[in-house]
């Protein structure tokens, strides 16, 4: 079963419904319960929203202690769009944040001559190949909206995509994975993702 | 690089698609999971449901049958029609859309979109706008209720109203256009795309896979939605990706790995 965390940030369904189609059993965690670690096989972070805001009520929710136990079992934990940029370092939306800091990096804000939010279909650039990219196309299309980005082309950076400028877009150190896309609304291909995040569990 | 749009825009009306897909083997033309599955497998981007019937009564059935589409389509869901409050906005949301669009109800009341866009993020409100020509040449009007009521609002002030008030996208349609099948409106789209910097889909009068060329390659539009056309199979979502894309505009297709 895969928990997903629930802190008030935006519409959990789309992700919830894309791992139920592939047949995945999911529940949706509203406070970070400690006790009920073992029962989950994977974990999701999902996002939309503003940094500070949802870093704030993770901590209050006591989501932060919760992943941080949860990573240390080296079971997968998969963070999306704004749930990805909270696992690093610092966040500099609105205001400097700590962000989780299971990855390196800091979160800013987009500098592109295009328009911002980045929104629509982009392709990826894959980087470093990982068994996550298995079955996938050449540049697989993925479905993106967002206005920050993490900062630099870490080494544990899989995948960038271009769009003015490189936009680190998938992310991964050891059993800590994040894509800077939606995976559940990016079609075959985010499915297919999905589907090879799942064989990780 | 970010890829042009191509939007089907499917008419529902209780709860059921009225204007459906038009193919060989599709058993229920009326389903909207059909409909919706159908498309995505086309290559369209994102899907527009717009509810014709929009009265309150038919909102959970609306919300049903949302709900059914993105338990089983997994790309952008727009919904529009008859949303007129930030809770039928949440409403629609819950069930699974990703965007609501608002016309007249946002005319009437622009607060809709500040607020909307406050509560769930700019990029779940689409600002949808028809407009016509000013008899007099000068510039364009926007209209509402379906393009029936004359309002007398600059079509320019309002998309950048709506911008401010935190539209994540405009949904521009030329009554002059639609249904013609002669083409998108190009001036209208080429003012309204250097007016504002959110993007536009462009909407009315897609005839022929030329007409998307002409859309993206004289203005700044970002996505081009169709109807008819593509209802009826008269032109395949694919082929006119594959001749955008022999045009050098960057669409959505596929490359599988040799």
């Amino acid at each position: 079963m895969i928990a997903i965390i629930d802190y008030g940030a935006g519409n959990l369904n789309s992700i919830q419904k894309a791992l139920e189609f592939i047949g995945e059993k999911t529940i949706i965690l509203e406070t970070g319960n400690l006790k009920e670690i073992d029962k989950y096989s994977g974990l999701v972070l999902p996002g939309v929203g503003a940094f500070p805001g949802a870093m704030k009520r993770l901590k209050e929710n006591k989501f932060d202690e919760f992943i941080d136990a949860f990573v240390a079992t080296g079971k997968p934990f998969l963070g999306v769009c704004l749930g990805m940029q909270l696992l690093f370092e610092w966040g500099f939306e609105d205001q400097k944040t700590e962000g989780l800091g299971l990855l390196k990096g800091d979160i800013i804000k987009m500098k592109t001559e295009y328009k911002i939010p980045h929104m629509g279909w982009n392709q990826l650039e894959i980087v470093k190949n990982d068994p996550l990219f298995e079955g996938l196309p050449e540049n697989p299309h993925f479905y993106f909206v967002h206005s920050y980005q993490l900062a630099e082309i870490t080494d544990e950076v899989l995948a960038t995509v271009g769009y003015g400028t490189t936009i680190p877009a998938v992310i991964r150190k050891d059993n800590v994975i994040a894509f800077q896309f939606h995976p559940e609304k990016s079609g075959d291909n985010g499915i297919k993702l999905l589907k090879n995040f799942r064989e990780l569990l | 690089m970010l890829k042009k749009r191509i939007i089907p825009c499917l008419d529902i009306k209780d709860g059921r698609v009225v204007k459906g897909v038009n193919f060989v083997g599709l058993r229920d033309a009326g389903d909207p999971v059909e409909s919706a599955k159908e498309y995505n497998d086309l290559g369209a981007d994102e899907l527009v449901f717009l509810d014709i019937t929009a009265t309150k009564e038919k909102r959970k059935t609306l919300a049903e049958l949302v709900e059914k589409v993105a338990a089983q389509v997994f790309i952008p869901l727009t919904v529009g029609g008859g949303i007129r409050t930030v809770e039928d906005m949440q409403f629609i949301l819950r069930a699974g859309a990703d965007k609501v669009s608002v016309n007249s109800a946002a005319v009437k009341n622009p607060e809709l979109v500040k607020e909307g866009a406050l509560k769930f993020g700019s990029q779940c409100i689409v600002g949808a706008v028809d407009a016509a020509k000013r008899d007099s040449g000068n510039g364009w009007e926007i209209f509402i209720h379906g393009g029936s009521k004359e309002t007398g609002i600059d079509l320019i002030d309002w998309v950048k109203e709506l911008e401010e008030l935190g539209a994540g996208e405009i949904l521009l349609t030329s009554i002059n256009s639609d249904g013609t099948k002669d083409g998108f409106d190009l001036e209208m789209l080429k003012a309204v795309t250097e007016a504002v910097n959110i993007p536009v889909i462009a909407s009315g009068g897609a005839g022929s896979i030329q007409h998307f060329i002409d859309v993206f390659k004289n203005t700044g539009a970002d996505a081009a939605l169709a109807a008819s056309i593509f209802h009826f199979g008269e032109i395949a979502i694919r082929d006119v990706k594959f001749e955008l894309k022999k045009e050098e505009i960057p669409v959505r297709i596929e490359k599988n790995k040799s």
